[in-house]
């Protein structure tokens, strides 16, 4: 395959970027996407240029790393991560526009990756159960009603990718965040500290510059992982009520 | 109060009072049509004298507007407060972009500011005029009333005052078929049994509310 690519180039957090245009010549379509870049990369090393920064680490659709706004799309024409799509997506001949994450509170740190600590920061503020040491419990102790468990697993499938911020049109990390509240607000082992943490997740994603949800369902639609935005209103219910009945004034 | 507060000015809590205030707003339009749809009757604007005259001297009605008011001040103050928030989250935009979301849910504050026009025009040209004059009267069974059917059957009269009403709906139209689920959503109302009737009570409000209110200007203009 022949392709054009596109590519957002940024040296730095305060330099202005450019798109700057590369041409591919020969592209296998089973390629993956990275793998595309992998090549392009060899070649700008080999001709002495600086390669793009991307990123990635698990390269199988689980850690959430490979974050690319692939022509007007997070991760591209399909509901899959960057690292999961393949060439024979694209049409022979295509120019294809690829541009980090854009929202404020993920500063571009160059090129295509941008810092999504604003994530780690939201969960550090409450998205964790406070387990106290001693013996180890038996598996199953605690009865938990089967649709409950499986609500719980399917917020805990999110993986911090950022596609929903990328997605939507305020930037709101509601559906990370959601999903982060209901996997815990689902599960016995999350009721001691539910009220605290909806309020300081909530409070901490607003400290980090996320916008505000006007319900568009972009971020689901985009979602690899198929998060759902019930989520968010289980976050919104547990905000309110959080809110209005804690004890943190 | 301090949480108080915070809760208002937090990207949910302000989400809230949207939809609060929405809703309020949708269930006024059901009112507002009620008592226009009487602007149809065949009785030389009577009915609708009686009902307008009652609309501004019954104390309980009076009280109503008021909140009716305060309600559109907060929801108008809270869109602006929040789009504006919302577009600083991404001060850069993206070069390419497609979109996996309707047309009306990304364009709700341009909708709103539409509205808002519209809403201003339709007061100056009916409220005020109810209010403060000038305005003839009319008299039945031997009381005065205020024709403001006479003022309405004028303006409509004219094509372009009736295009006015006609688009305005057109654009209400949108924002309802948005709007309406959405504030649902907001309150945390999303349940498989009734995500669906909520679906289609919203897209229908959206489509026969402005329908019935546009269809009286165009039934006053073709007579
Ligand atoms: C009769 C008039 C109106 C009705 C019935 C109405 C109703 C609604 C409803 C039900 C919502 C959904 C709330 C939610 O998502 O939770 C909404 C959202 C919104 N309204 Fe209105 N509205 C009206 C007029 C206006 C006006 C005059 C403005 C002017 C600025 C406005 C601006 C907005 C905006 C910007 C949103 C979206 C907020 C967001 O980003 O989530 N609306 N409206
Ligand atoms: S590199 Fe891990 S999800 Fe793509």
């Amino acid at each position: 395959m022949k392709i054009t690519l596109k590519v957002w180039r940024q040296k730095d957090n305060n330099s202005k970027g450019a798109f700057k245009t590369y041409q591919l010549d020969h592209v296998s379509s089973d390629m993956s996407f990275l793998e595309m870049f992998d090549v392009l990369n060899n070649d700008l090393v080999q001709k002495g240029e600086e390669p793009i920064a991307f990123d990635h680490d698990c390269r199988e659709g689980i850690c959430g790393m490979c974050s690319m706004y692939i022509n007007g799309r997070p991760h591209g024409p399909l509901q899959t991560t960057t690292c999961q799509l393949h060439m024979r997506s694209f049409k022979d001949g295509e120019t294809i526009t690829v541009e980090p994450w854009r929202a404020a509170a993920f500063p571009v740190l160059k090129d295509l990756v941008v810092d999504r600590s604003a994530f780690d920061r939201i969960n550090q503020a409450g998205g964790y159960v406070s387990v106290n040491t001693g013996g180890v419990p038996d598996a199953n102790e605690i009865p938990i009603p089967k649709a409950d468990a499986d609500k719980a697993f399917d917020a805990a499938a999110c993986i911090a990718c950022g596609a929903c911020v990328a997605a939507c049109k305020n930037a709101s990390a509601m559906l990370f965040v959601s999903a982060k509240i209901s996997q815990l607000a689902l599960l016995p082992q999350g009721q001691p500290e539910r009220k605290t943490r909806a309020e300081k997740m909530v409070a901490q994603m607003d400290a980090e510059g996320f916008g505000s949800c006007t319900n568009t369902l972009a971020c689901e639609a985009e979602c690899p992982k198929g998060i759902s935005v019930t989520n968010i209103a289980r976050m919104n219910r547990e905000y309110y009520g959080a809110k209005f009945s804690s004890e943190n004034v | 109060m301090n949480w108080f507060t915070n809760f208002f000015s937090s990207s949910i809590g302000r989400k809230l009072v949207m939809a609060l205030t929405g809703l309020f707003l949708i269930l006024f339009l059901v009112v507002h049509l009620a008592g226009n749809l009487q602007l149809l009757l065949n009785d030389g604007g009577k009915a609708f004298n009686i009902y307008a005259h009652t609309m501004t001297s019954n104390i309980f009605i009076k009280i109503v507007g008021y909140v009716n008011y305060t309600m559109i001040l907060l929801h108008v103050i809270w869109a602006i407060w929040l789009t504006r928030t919302n577009k600083t989250s991404r001060p850069v935009g993206y070069a390419v972009s497609k979109n996996s979301s309707t047309w009306s849910s990304r364009n709700m504050g341009i909708l709103g500011t539409l509205i808002l026009l519209f809403l201003v025009f339709h007061l100056q040209g009916f409220w005020y005029r109810m209010h403060w004059g000038p305005i003839d009267t009319v008299s039945y069974d031997g009381e005065e009333y205020r024709n403001l059917y006479a003022v309405v059957d004028f303006a409509y009269s004219h094509l372009w005052y009736t295009a006015i009403y006609v688009i305005s709906m057109a654009i209400l139209a949108f924002h309802l078929y948005h709007g309406f689920g959405s504030a649902f959503q907001t309150l945390g109302l999303n349940h498989v049994k009734y995500n669906p009737v909520i679906k289609f009570i919203g897209v229908a409000f959206a489509i026969i509310v402005p329908a019935l209110f546009a269809l009286i200007p165009i039934v006053m203009f073709l007579n």
